[in-house]
């Protein structure tokens, strides 16, 4: 049996944890044509290389499919309930960085709080019959931050991707995403609430607590995770 | 997943209910979830399963029976009524994925204007009975106090609107009394922003559906707010003592008409408490044994709006509550249409009476 790693497919993401584990020894690659999702593994024996797409990984790792695995913390957090008793954090890998936070549009002046914003919200509601809505895909982090901030009168509406978009096309009154560097945030005409964010995520190493290992494979990750200095 | 014997406990308990004159009735698993979220908001998706309807929208597997009894009732529902029911909820257990998603409740509910503290104690007692001799302790509390003190603050009506809107969230309104109370720092920039002539110079395009008008609104709002002076001391600290309240129904009787001897505000709650008691007591209910907790039910679903109460097993501290329920006239008032009705009930769960019986 070997020790399954499951690593994001394509892009940045892949690059920097290709660079991660490189220069701990453990040289990870793709193999075959460019389009081809098959990888090898050089520097320990045993250990298979998973190419899967980073919002794959908490799934595979809280079922057990895969042993390690890499991804951000922001969908381990979002897609895993009680996550602390699935996957256990190995390292952090230093990239991939990026809060989760709420963005309102610029000219609301009078919002920079979760205070504000909750009683922009039921105002809302009072004048236009609907809850205001805040355009996400991290619906359960969202909505256990707002509950632990005590806003009332808003819906969380889907977005799975340009969600900063979203206010401008009317769909949304604000969003919650994850921002780096906040660029996009400002090009859309929107701002960070001024609170913590609802969580700092970065390109993180997990373990799955519960995946089934034989002795020997039990004996390769012990060497992996001693060659990667953890 | 109910098992037979819990069904057959909860035929028995409703039909219990039944003798004692109520009509049997039934609801729909599948309810628009639209109702719901209106009511709760954003916080029921967490509780409650969601699923999606291609012709119909948003269902919602119905996480108890009250709203569509409550809708059922104020459509055709000749008063007084008396329903009981039993059958399937569904709630999701995120944070307590050991218990149940799926269980039974029966239920016994009073729509009557008649004597409300009559009908509490009838509820009250109805529950008691169909418990037996079961380990289990009660606790009682009264949201109506909270929400007469909240009502009588010498303060805007804003303020006391949104200490209102947040009765049910004990957090958010702790941080709005401290902040009303003068406890709290005003965010950066505030008073820059509510002394400016043009407070949306410079802000940048407006985007979205929240106009100009609105944020001018609230800004307005602020201003008026921030001209107002604080809630007085003695006022925070009423509100303190009511909420640490939790004794004997006497003692906490006698507690309260202190409290309400220099708040005359709370003299209508007071005096329906001690109706209450006396309700109670007529039914035979021991009084001065029955714990009164002036915050009990306020982190439950945020309908009941008086009378609250909960039968708890007494070594099984970890169970959530073997029956509850309390009184919920504002909810037939949101419900309606315009209409309105004095209404309370509680609900059994048979799958916890059994295993209290097999002293698991």
């Amino acid at each position: 049996m070997s020790v399954k790693l499951g690593v994001p497919s394509k892009g940045r993401l892949m690059q920097k944890t290709f660079d991660w584990f490189g220069a701990r020894g453990i040289t990870l690659a793709r193999t075959g044509s460019e389009r081809e999702y098959a990888g090898r593994v050089d520097g320990i024996d045993n250990v298979q290389l998973v190419l899967l797409s980073a919002s794959e990984v908490p799934r595979e790792l809280a079922a057990g499919r895969i042993h390690l695995g890499v991804t951000g913390t922001d969908l381990v957090r979002e897609k895993l309930v009680q996550w602390d008793q699935k996957v256990e954090p190995l390292a952090e890998l230093g990239f991939g960085e990026a809060n989760l936070i709420v963005a309102v549009p610029q000219a609301w002046v009078d919002v920079d709080t979760l205070d504000d914003l909750d009683a922009a919200a039921a105002a809302f509601r009072a004048r236009h019959g609907f809850r205001l809505r805040i355009a996400t895909k991290y619906h359960r982090l969202v909505r256990e931050y707002l509950r632990e901030g005590g806003v009332a009168d808003y819906a969380l509406v889907d977005s799975q991707g340009a969600t900063e978009g979203t206010v401008k096309n009317l769909t949304a009154e604000a969003i919650a995403d994850i921002t780096s560097s906040g660029d996009t945030l400002r090009a859309n005409h929107l701002k960070v609430l001024r609170e913590a964010p609802i969580l700092e995520s970065q390109a993180t190493l997990f373990r799955a607590r519960r995946a089934e290992l034989s002795d020997d494979a039990r004996a390769t990750l012990a060497e992996l995770i001693q060659k990667l200095g953890l | 997943m109910s098992t037979g014997a819990a069904r057959d406990r909860a035929m028995m308990l409703r039909d219990g209910f039944a003798g004692q004159g109520a009509e049997v009735i039934d609801c729909a698993i599948l309810q628009p979830a639209e109702t719901l979220l209106d009511l709760y908001g954003e916080d029921i998706r967490a509780r409650a399963y969601v699923t999606q309807d291609p012709a119909r929208g948003e269902r919602m597997l119905r996480p108890d029976f009250t709203v569509p009894v409550v809708q059922m009732h104020m459509a055709e529902g000749a008063e007084p009524a008396r329903y009981t029911y039993a059958g399937e909820v569904f709630r999701r257990q995120e944070d307590h994925p050991e218990r149940a998603s799926e269980y039974l409740q029966v239920g016994f509910e009073v729509f009557d204007r008649a004597d409300p503290e009559a009908a509490d104690a009838e509820v009250f007692v109805a529950i008691r009975d169909a418990l037996g001799a079961l380990p289990v302790r009660a606790v009682t509390g009264d949201i109506g106090v909270l929400t007469a003190a909240v009502a009588g603050l010498d303060t805007s009506e804003a303020r006391r609107a949104a200490l209102m809107r947040h009765i049910w969230r004990p957090k958010r309104f702790r941080a709005l009394l401290a902040r009303y109370a003068g406890k709290t720092p005003v965010p950066e920039g505030r008073a820059a922003l509510l002394a400016a002539a043009d407070p949306m110079a410079g802000a940048g395009p407006l985007i979205g559906l929240r106009s100009r008008e609105e944020i001018a609104a609230r800004i307005e709002t602020l201003r008026a707010d921030a001209a107002e002076p604080p809630i007085a001391k003695s006022e925070i600290e009423m509100i303190d003592e009511l909420l640490s309240v939790a004794e004997t129904c006497p003692f906490a009787l006698e507690h309260l008409k202190h409290i309400a001897m220099d708040f005359p505000v709370l003299r209508d709650a007071v005096a329906r408490f001690e109706r209450r008691c006396d309700a109670l007591s007529a039914r035979g209910v021991d009084v001065d044994a029955l714990m009164f907790e002036a915050s009990y039910g306020r982190t439950s679903m945020e309908y009941y709006d008086g009378f609250v109460f909960g039968f708890g097993a007494e070594a099984r501290p970890d169970l959530p509550p073997v029956a509850s329920g309390g009184r919920y006239d504002a909810l037939t008032a949101r419900l309606g249409a315009g209409r309105s009705i004095p209404a309370v009930g509680g609900v059994i769960r048979p799958d916890l009476t059994l295993m209290l019986e097999c002293g698991v």
